[in-house]
């Protein structure tokens, strides 16, 4: 870490601290960029006992409200509160613009891919994307060739990491394309903290998040195939159950959706038809929002250990008689590998230059680059191509030398199973923590809905990587999150 | 509605009614016991153990800190309260998006405050305390049930589980204590009861949450015979076995007309022991037995509960899909 430059601010802002990382609320020590100027004031004039209350309060809410994930690999009581920072995250509107077009320019050109990779495969036999890439890929599923989809659209749910680089500038860290989650944690925040700061909230001109469910229920309803004749189409999401890690998000946009949460042993498949099991006898059912993975959807196409699943789903799905939102085998485009191709992507489908860059990655199954990486294991991130969640990954600079042997021996077992980029230098906001403003690292995660159009509700999840210096946002790696406030002016 | 949602539903809400009844039995027995005889108490825990079906321990002795404790805090004993909260919390959290936030925030508060309690504070400190939070807070989530839901089929289920599991309870308990008349045998049934034995007419009625309505009715003259008449066969209480059955049966019929099924089982069921109730006398019914009586309820009771799941929660698919 560089020479920290400490601030020579009044409380609570006494010890906050700088480094190489862009700061998103100072422009330099002492002076607040102008979109923070108020809440810096505020937070100068409110004591911080106060704020300690409502830390208290908001933390005991998500608490009794059961705002909860599960820590997997955990044996002491698998539920935990999500930590809920109070300090927002604020977005000036002429940035969200752009982030706006760069992932609807994103999730356009990546549905192009799927469609692509699943039907002709021109984009391979121009040899823009290696043949190889693809079809080595773990999540490439050849079940899904010459399938149409409901308007072409493969993922219509989709959440994209974003970090600013020290120069203030965005660039996608990853696509999430295949069941992406953490949604209901920016409405729960934006809750708690419409009642933490009214006035300020109101001053501001925070565009509002409220209308997610609505909207994801619209997209859902777009895909369903029988959406032309008289009867509304029944959509359900399908969910592993309470065991899973994020089985309160689950019930929470079933229940703000009005829609059924099913588990794989409600559905029963007869005829190629989708049917749950109701008190009034069996129902059909028309579209699947399945925050199951591919892997566990039918116990009959693939893993046949998979209780989670219904049999006969996917012939169903194949038949057309049923939607499955996201499809199967998006995962082929959120492949780590393969995100090094993405601004080609962009450029080969719709002749555009990317908005929004992509980070430098080195792909292990090409030798020079390898080479590169194995030297610099130390400098660079490490990541597993089909992992996501935190899971699977090294960080150099953090890392111990037995950690970065067992890396060096893996990715020369499967170089295509790894990528590397440089260690990021991730914006830091200020967090409020053991009673003060401390500046910590986050990312931010939109959500992104494609169905009869492109939809984004103006912010996301703003994740904060709680642990002192450390750079792992991800809840399962004690990461917490914050309300984004994405500025209407 | 799912058959998995209204099964959780149904027995988070029978879960929740059996933990309410048997804090209320500790706590009423805990209070007796300040005002007995050490002996006087014993014969009463083995009819608690019998009313909740607990096992007897296998030495044969009975202590009052090891059975409160096997019977409120003991994760072991799937009928312990704290067991019974955390069954109807899991089942509910099965189905949270089928209850209202309100509800869901009140079982998880009821919870973790259960889960928190030491045994120190649960009985030897506080007993009174404790009791009465979960008496409260299974009262104040019927409550808020009540006004945050729609009282609509998922509430007609909550409402069937509890009355289902009230019936069965307060059976159980009026058999038990007539199995064992606490009163010699010279004693007319419709005679005030002797001064040593009012005590545990009392704790009877208390643990049905009843003194008070009984005193209303029938003045504080204890009677055994109108103690089993007002638990039995009172219409308006809403802890006698007559109203539950009530409210099952109607919870019953409002479930066949929302489901639009011809659910003729369960309603038929539930109806025959509704009339036998409320055209029972209490003399004919002590006459023949209040043992055999009550055992003959919970019989149809149990019937009504299997046909229940047989038609909504658990039925043959093959059947269905030949419509």
């Amino acid at each position: 870490m560089p020479e920290s430059a400490r601030s020579l601010f009044r409380p609570p802002f006494r010890n906050y601290q700088f480094d190489l990382a862009y700061d998103e609320m100072f422009e330099g020590p002492g002076l607040p960029r102008p979109h923070y100027q108020a809440l810096f004031q505020t937070l100068l004039e409110l004591p911080p006992e106060e704020m300690r209350k409502s830390q208290q309060a908001a933390d005991l809410s998500f608490l009794h409200q059961g705002i909860t994930f599960t820590v997997y690999g955990n044996d002491e009581g698998t539920e935990r509160v999500f930590p809920n920072d109070l300090l927002p995250r604020i977005i000036p509107n002429q940035e969200w613009r752009k982030i706006e077009s760069g992932l609807t320019q994103r999730i356009a050109a990546l549905n192009l891919f799927l469609d692509d990779v699943y039907h002709g495969g021109r984009i391979l036999a121009d040899g823009i994307v290696p043949r190889e890439l693809v079809y080595s890929c773990k999540h490439f599923r050849r079940e899904m060739r010459n399938l149409t989809v409901p308007r072409g659209i493969y993922v219509s749910i989709c959440g994209t990491d974003l970090v600013r680089l020290p120069d203030g500038s965005f660039a996608v860290l990853e696509d999430n394309l295949r069941v992406p989650s953490g949604v209901s944690y920016m409405l729960a925040n934006r809750k708690v903290l419409k009642k933490v700061f009214p006035t300020l909230f109101r001053d501001y001109g925070v565009c509002p998040v409220d209308h997610y469910a609505q909207a994801l229920l619209a997209t859902l309803r777009a895909l369903s195939p029988h959406s032309s004749s008289r009867h509304e189409p029944t959509v359900v999401l399908l969910t592993p159950g309470v065991f899973n890690s994020a089985y309160f998000e689950h019930t929470f946009l079933a229940q703000q959706m009005g829609i059924e949460l099913v588990e794989g042993r409600d559905l029963l498949v007869h005829d190629n038809v989708v049917y749950m099991r109701t008190t009034a006898g069996l129902k059909r059912v028309d579209v699947i929002y399945r925050r199951v993975d591919d892997d566990f959807l039918d116990p009959l196409c693939f893993r046949r250990d998979s209780s989670l699943g219904v049999p006969g789903l996917f012939n169903a799905y194949r038949a057309g008689s049923v939607v499955l939102a996201n499809a199967v085998g998006t995962g082929v485009a959120d492949d780590k590998a393969v995100y090094a191709y993405v601004p080609a992507i962009i450029r080969y489908y719709l002749g555009e230059e990317p908005i929004l860059p992509n980070v430098e990655t080195y792909l292990l199954s090409d030798k020079s680059q390898r080479n590169y990486v194995l030297e610099n294991l130390s400098e660079l991130v490490v990541k597993a191509v089909g992992e996501s969640g935190g899971y699977g990954m090294l960080i150099g600079p953090h890392s111990t030398a037995e950690q970065r042997e067992e890396f060096r021996l893996r990715i020369l077992a499967e170089p295509r199973n790894y990528i590397a980029q440089p260690t990021l230098s991730l914006s830091r906001a200020p967090c409020f923590l053991e009673g003060e403003a401390q500046a910590r690292h986050v990312d931010l995660r939109p959500y992104i809905l494609y169905g009869e159009n492109v939809t984004l509700v103006p912010g996301g999840l703003t994740r904060v990587a709680l642990r002192r210096g450390s750079l792992v946002v991800n809840s399962s790696q004690g990461g917490g999150s914050k309300d984004t406030w994405v500025l209407r002016a | 509605m799912l058959s998995r949602v209204a099964d959780s539903l149904y027995w988070m809400s029978r879960y929740l009614e059996r933990a309410e009844h048997t804090a209320r039995l500790i706590d009423v027995d805990l209070q007796l016991r300040l005002d007995q005889s050490p002996e006087a108490g014993s014969g009463r825990w083995r009819r608690l153990l019998e009313s909740l079906q607990a096992p007897h321990p296998e030495d044969g002795v009975i202590d009052a800190t090891t059975l409160t404790h096997i019977l409120t805090l003991d994760k072991t004993n799937s009928s312990s309260i704290i067991s019974c909260v955390a069954a109807a919390r899991e089942n509910l959290r099965q189905v949270r998006e089928q209850c209202s936030t309100e509800m869901w925030e009140q079982l998880n508060r009821l919870y973790l405050q259960v889960n928190s309690t030491t045994a120190s504070e649960a009985w030897l400190l506080h007993s009174y305390v404790f009791f009465r939070a979960v008496r409260e807070g299974a009262h104040l989530f019927q409550g808020v049930t009540d006004s945050t839901m729609s009282h609509g089929e998922g509430w007609q289920y909550i409402q069937l589980g509890r009355f289902v599991e009230r019936t069965d309870a307060v059976a159980r308990l009026i058999g038990a204590y007539f199995s064992r008349l606490p009163y010699s045998h010279d004693h007319s049934l419709d005679q005030a009861v002797e001064s040593e034995e009012y005590l545990e007419w009392v704790g009877l009625l208390k643990s049905c949450a009843a003194f008070e309505a009984y005193c209303k009715k029938y003045t504080a003259e204890l009677r055994p015979l109108r103690v089993a008449e007002f638990l039995l066969l009172n219409p308006e209480f809403p802890h006698s076995v007559r109203f539950s059955v009530d409210k099952v049966h109607g919870a019953l019929q409002a479930i066949a007309e929302l489901t639009e099924r011809k659910a003729e089982q369960p309603v038929r069921l539930a109806g025959r022991l509704r009339a036998t109730l409320s055209f029972s006398q209490i003399d004919e019914v002590m006459a023949s037995g209040a043992s055999t009586y009550v055992e003959s309820v919970r019989q149809q009771c149990g019937q009504a509960h299997t046909a229940i799941h047989q038609i909504y929660f658990d039925y043959p698919v093959e059947a269905e899909l030949a419509f």
